[in-house]
């Protein structure tokens, strides 16, 4: 689990059943597991009320792990991006009661959360778990370009192809950390590149 | 000056009998300036001079927040109570001149919500006709379900449905109409946030049904004003100054620390807000706590008291101020 450094750091927790009629889990990948795990402490006929959005890795895992779980409705999406129409309509749709369980990588959770911010629900009461890769949403702060997957420090932003250093200033409105400029003063001056976000 | 509770000069403007059991009171500044802005579910503490015993009651601004030429209040007759609203329905007159804090709110609406529910009990209403104002003026959501003991005690019931119509919704006790809980809270759109103000009983109700049915926690708000309970007299001494002083039986510990001179910070007067907490030096004895904001934890280790509405029984009881 990601360790506080700033303020604005987003911390996770562990996802635990919460009271009430309808349950909306969205993970990607390993979080999965973050969701079989929890399965164990749900009580009795959790999942008849429950909904699983699930973006499988490239490796295609999970998937029989959360169909074995029987939620009322199972869904798969190959990327965020598909799932949103969906996800902003079940969220349209929605009533107070519905809780939101958010397990998997940083991106997936930040994005969904954003999402879900939108449709009224407050950040403190949405349910997350990070799991698998420390791959980071970076926005470039020159730009404003947003470039998926960052894994490495610093990083080159997909858009301006500035080398950035990526900072864990947090925008819960983007759901991306800020990548700011590392070599402005001399652009000759190239730092080695780590892998930090495996 | 206590923590938050800088005051007001005024003068009573106007007295208003509602019903049988409800008073209003108008405040206009002495000086004639405009009173200071507030926001819906603010309340002020009126100062009473009975004599030689002042009394602190906290009341809900009831007026628009978008009219601070005056501030209005309503306050309900309680004959077994302490007599603090015995003295404002039978001593106050238009003319008086009083003091009062400055608003405060403990009960603010949360104005990210898509929507508000509100649900009134009995007096509960009066946050309710200065949070709907505020809304009405922004063009916001909200619905209104208030529950009285019959159609003449529905304080302002009348005055809402004037103004707002279906966004208000009555039900009688003595005609057994009661809120379909479950049915409300379960078909909210998602982002509304709830806010609940009347009998502790109620509040109860509706924060443990919510709870159960999948609400947030942040998107109830509730507010109870305890008023302080008679009791017993005791003796306190208060460390800082090594005053050993009196609480009578119809006297809360905060008043009678007051009394004394000691002057201690104060917001709400009713057991929720925190700002009177006080650390137990001492104590031989039992106490009685009827505060909403100490845990239970904090409550048996005996070390911390909310003066505001809590008391004690037995020998001695030493506080740190």
């Amino acid at each position: 689990m990601a360790a506080k450094s700033i303020i604005s750091r987003p911390v996770y927790g562990t996802l635990s059943p919460q009271p009430g009629k309808h349950h909306l889990f969205i993970a990607d990948a390993e979080g999965a597991l973050a969701i079989s795990d929890m399965a164990a402490r749900a009580p009795a006929g959790f999942f008849e009320g429950a909904e699983i959005v699930f973006i499988a890795g490239p490796d295609g895992k999970h998937v029989a792990e959360l169909e074995a779980l029987k939620p009322a409705q199972f869904h798969q999406a190959p990327s965020f991006a598909s799932l949103l129409p969906r996800l902003k309509q079940t969220l349209t749709n929605a009533h107070m009661g519905l809780r939101l369980y958010l397990g998997g990588t940083e991106g997936l959770i930040g994005q969904a959360m954003q999402v879900a911010l939108e449709a009224g629900i407050d950040h403190t009461s949405m349910q997350t778990e990070h799991r698998g890769s420390l791959a980071r949403r970076m926005q470039c702060v020159h730009c404003k370009g947003i470039t998926e997957n960052v894994t490495t420090q610093p990083a080159t932003c997909a858009h301006c192809g500035l080398l950035l250093l990526v900072r864990d200033h947090y925008s819960r409105r983007l759901a991306a950390f800020q990548g700011v400029c590392i070599n402005a003063e001399d652009r000759s001056e190239i730092p080695p590149m780590e892998e930090a976000f495996p | 000056m206590s923590t938050g509770t800088t005051k007001l000069d005024v003068v009573v403007s106007d007295v208003v009998p509602v019903n049988e059991l409800v008073t209003r009171f108008h405040f206009r500044r002495r000086d004639g300036d405009l009173l200071p802005t507030f926001s819906g579910g603010a309340h002020v503490v009126v100062e009473m001079r009975d004599g030689d015993r002042t009394r602190l009651n906290p009341y809900s601004l009831m007026g628009s927040p978008l009219d601070t030429r005056e501030y209005t209040i309503s306050v309900r007759r309680d004959d077994v109570g302490r007599g603090g609203s015995l003295f404002m329905h039978r001593s106050v007159k238009p003319g008086l001149e009083m003091v009062i804090s400055y608003p405060v709110n403990l009960f603010s609406l949360d104005l990210r919500a898509k929507k508000h529910l509100m649900l009134a009990g009995g007096i509960g209403i009066t946050p309710f006709m200065a949070q709907t104002a505020q809304l009405a003026g922004e063009g916001g959501n909200f619905e209104l379900h208030y529950t009285c003991r019959t159609a003449s005690l529905g304080t302002y019931a009348d005055v809402l449905r004037e103004r707002y119509d279906r966004r208000i919704r009555l039900y009688h006790d003595d005609r057994e109409e009661r809120i379909d809980l479950d049915r409300l809270l379960s078909t909210q759109p998602l982002g509304t946030h709830l806010y609940v103000c009347g009998p502790a009983g109620m509040i109860n109700w509706v924060r443990d049904r919510a709870a159960s049915l999948g609400w947030p926690s942040e998107a109830v708000h509730f507010e109870h004003f305890a008023a302080p309970q008679p009791g017993l007299p005791f003796d306190v001494t208060l460390a800082v100054t090594g005053k050993t002083i009196r609480v009578d039986e119809q006297q809360s510990l905060l008043e009678a620390i007051e009394a004394a001179g000691v002057d201690p910070p104060y917001l709400c007067r009713g057991g929720v807000c925190g700002q009177c907490e006080t650390n137990v030096i001492s104590y031989d004895g039992k106490f009685i706590h009827n505060d909403h904001w100490l845990s239970e934890e904090d409550h048996r280790s005996g070390c911390k008291i909310m003066p505001c509405v809590s008391r004690f029984e037995g020998r001695s009881l030493v506080l740190e101020r």
